[in-house]
């Protein structure tokens, strides 16, 4: 029997659909979840299967909304609160760190938050300065979060699932390019649980870490590098918190080099972290050189001609991986492959 | 009004009041090492609402809660206790004054961010709403948490649900040191809730008995599907904004504001509605309660150090 397949938002829906049907207490809702665009389909159907009453949008109020998912995770619920773009959730800081992760110890473990909240960052079609934030630093930083950013329909799935069963907040940070891709995808519900990092494709000469969307760019990278004769091993952390260091710490062991892809800014971010806590465990015991790519230092131009500079791409991170290995600036920079980029979305969104 | 209920609820108002007297009594030693924001003067309001809420109705309050949580049936020696920073706290030390919780008796913890609970009230309302079950639920929160945003989202959201939720404002007239006619164009709560559709209304000079009455009929309101409510108490903070103190030398507000507060000071009108024999046992019970809560504080020890990690996420059942 061939192994079934179906897309990221095929996963997505799946997950929620799952388990609302295992669990009652389960309920999902967000501004557009019941409309006729159902988050690029990723709630498709599930207000007609659970009712009005579980599946609901909301108004337009993220600070609110998310404590109102936060009473009824207090009454027992299982609340997913869906945003369309993360860029929102800064409306909703106050909730999110000073109550949803803080509520367990602040209030001497009397309270647990099994709250789910999803978020889409966007790229590409002029998404522009507010509409392409990879935020999920700002999550990772704060103790009593969980944040996970998967990459490909299996994963989505089982974070999802591992996410909607978790006794605490969790935070579902989703690329819009990855929705359109498709890979395996069980059909039985599974977890894919937090703190554990894979190799996405192995290698012995540089490790290529990228988170969310950028993993896509390391995969394409390694395929430049081969033609260089340089063997990339990239991996996926999958959780960004708890994030799983000591597996990319045992590939930057053996490699020796380690680029850390962000889909966010460079200062403070996820790559900091990667490359900070690599370079602990390692320390001293293993001559390391790293790099650390990410956003421009500056809000995302919707212009074409700007915005394709703005990213790395599968050029600029095989070119610094590259130079990693080489340990000089060589100046080489790959030529372009007609696979280096997904079909991009085309708008109006 | 039968006795009892009048025992009650002096017992209540008195219990408040004793026990923040003895906080600010204890506070200069540093027995207390953390921000405690006294409800002296506006215990009524806490009392006339809990005396319309069962046991297993869900209470939400600010980071001036001692009277909310007490009125509610939070447990006296855990409160003390998480004042003193000690492990039998209510939190166990990792919550303070500001975020007492209580959730075996439905007080879910405080926020020191105001207005931050006013969603959770609504969250649980929905909750209940959802499960059909005959709870219902009170957000209290002050004046100042009516100029926050999510004030406005938030009692959106339930007159949309038609939740069954009640709103109340306790009102001192100052977030912190700044009047409400200098905050607010309309200085009018019951005018905002009416514009976003909650029935409102104002009890303007802090007598518990009709809060009592009023907030008796408006939780029947609630429990018979009606919607949400919303009530407005005047009230008077007697102490300075954080601390132990009076803070008249500051200058931000006159004396004279407080008198006809002080004068009928809820505390002192029921002591003597009660009469003499029941106000002298029930200030002797409260006055054992009080000295018990203290030295069970006193005796409850620190957190170990391995405290500091446990709780940031829930931990496995033992």
């Amino acid at each position: 029997m061939s192994e079934r397949t179906g897309s990221y938002v095929d996963a997505l829906r799946e997950a929620v659909d799952q388990e609302m049907a295992r669990d009652p207490a389960v309920v999902c809702f967000g501004l557009d979840v019941d409309d006729p665009k159902a988050i690029q389909g990723t709630t498709r159907g599930l207000a007609e299967k659970y009712g009005s009453e579980r599946v609901f949008g909301t108004p337009l109020a993220e600070d609110a909304m998310t404590g109102v998912a936060i009473g009824m995770a207090l009454a027992g619920l299982r609340p997913i609160h869906v945003h369309i773009r993360m860029d929102f959730l800064l409306l909703a800081m106050n909730q999110l760190v000073n109550i949803a992760a803080k509520a367990s110890y602040m209030y001497g473990g009397q309270v647990h938050l099994p709250l789910v909240v999803r978020s889409m960052i966007g790229k590409s079609w002029g998404q522009g300065a507010q509409h392409s934030q990879g935020l999920y630093p700002l999550f990772m930083q704060v103790p009593g979060l969980k944040v996970a950013a998967p990459t490909n329909p299996h994963d989505a799935k089982g974070c999802l699932v591992a996410a909607i069963r978790d006794d605490n907040p969790v935070m579902m940070v989703e690329h819009r390019l990855l929705y359109p891709h498709r890979g395996p995808l069980p059909e039985a519900p599974y977890e894919v649980a937090p703190g554990r990092a894979r190799v996405a494709a192995p290698g012995a000469d540089v490790t290529l870490v990228g988170v969310s969307h950028a993993l896509i760019d390391c995969l394409r990278a390694r395929r430049h590098l081969e033609e260089v004769g340089v063997s990339a091993e990239v991996i996926d952390p999958i959780w960004l918190a708890p994030l799983d260091l000591d597996a990319i710490a045992e590939s930057a062991a053996r490699t020796g080099r380690l680029v850390a892809v962000d889909n966010g800014w460079i200062p403070c971010g996820a790559g900091a972290e990667i490359v900070a806590g690599v370079a602990e465990r390692l320390g001293g015991a293993r001559d390391l050189r790293v790099a650390r790519l990410g956003f421009a230092p500056t809000p995302c131009p919707p212009t074409p001609a700007l915005e394709k500079l703005f990213y790395p791409d599968p050029r600029s991170i095989a070119a610094a991986a590259f130079d990693l290995v080489e340990g000089r600036a060589t100046g080489w920079m790959p030529d372009e492959r007609p696979d280096d980029a997904e079909l991009e979305f085309r708008g109006p969104f | 009004m039968g006795d009892a209920r009048l025992e009650r609820i002096f017992r209540s108002l008195h219990r408040i009041r004793r026990v923040e007297e003895e906080i600010a009594r204890v506070y200069p030693t540093d027995a207390i090492k953390s921000p405690i924001h006294l409800s002296i003067g506006q215990e009524a309001v806490s009392v006339g609402l809990c005396e319309a809420l069962r046991p297993e109705d869900a209470a939400f309050g600010s980071y001036r809660s001692h009277a909310l949580y007490l009125a509610k049936g939070g447990d006296l020696r855990a409160m003390i206790a998480e004042l003193y920073g000690k492990v039998g706290g209510c939190a166990r030390g990792k919550g303070g004054s500001m975020h007492l919780v209580d959730a075996a008796h439905g007080v879910f913890g405080a926020s020191a961010v105001v207005g931050t609970t006013i969603p959770h009230a609504v969250g649980y309302a929905y909750a209940v709403k959802l499960r059909r079950e005959p709870r219902v639920v009170a957000s209290v929160f002050g004046d100042g948490a009516v100029d926050e945003g999510v004030f406005y989202e938030s009692i959106n959201f339930a007159a949309l649900k038609q939740l069954p939720v009640l709103f109340v404002c306790e009102n001192n007239g100052y977030a912190i040191h700044t009047h409400q006619r200098l905050r607010q164009h309309v200085p009018d709560a019951c005018a905002r809730a009416r514009a976003l559709g909650i029935p409102a209304e104002r009890i303007d000079d802090g007598d518990v008995l009709r809060i009592v009455e009023r907030a008796a009929e408006l939780v029947r309101a609630l429990r018979a599907g009606e919607g949400p409510r919303f009530l407005e108490c005047l009230t008077y903070r007697l102490k300075e904004h954080v601390g132990p103190g009076e803070d008249w030398h500051l200058g931000y507000r006159d004396r004279a504001e407080a008198e006809p507060w002080l004068r009928r000071d809820p505390v002192s009108t029921l002591a003597e509605a009660v009469g003499d024999d029941a106000r002298r046992r029930i200030e002797a019970e409260v006055a054992a309660e009080v000295a018990d809560a203290f030295a069970w504080a006193e005796r409850s020890p620190f957190p170990a150090p391995d405290e500091l990690l446990r709780h940031v996420f829930r931990e496995p059942a033992a």
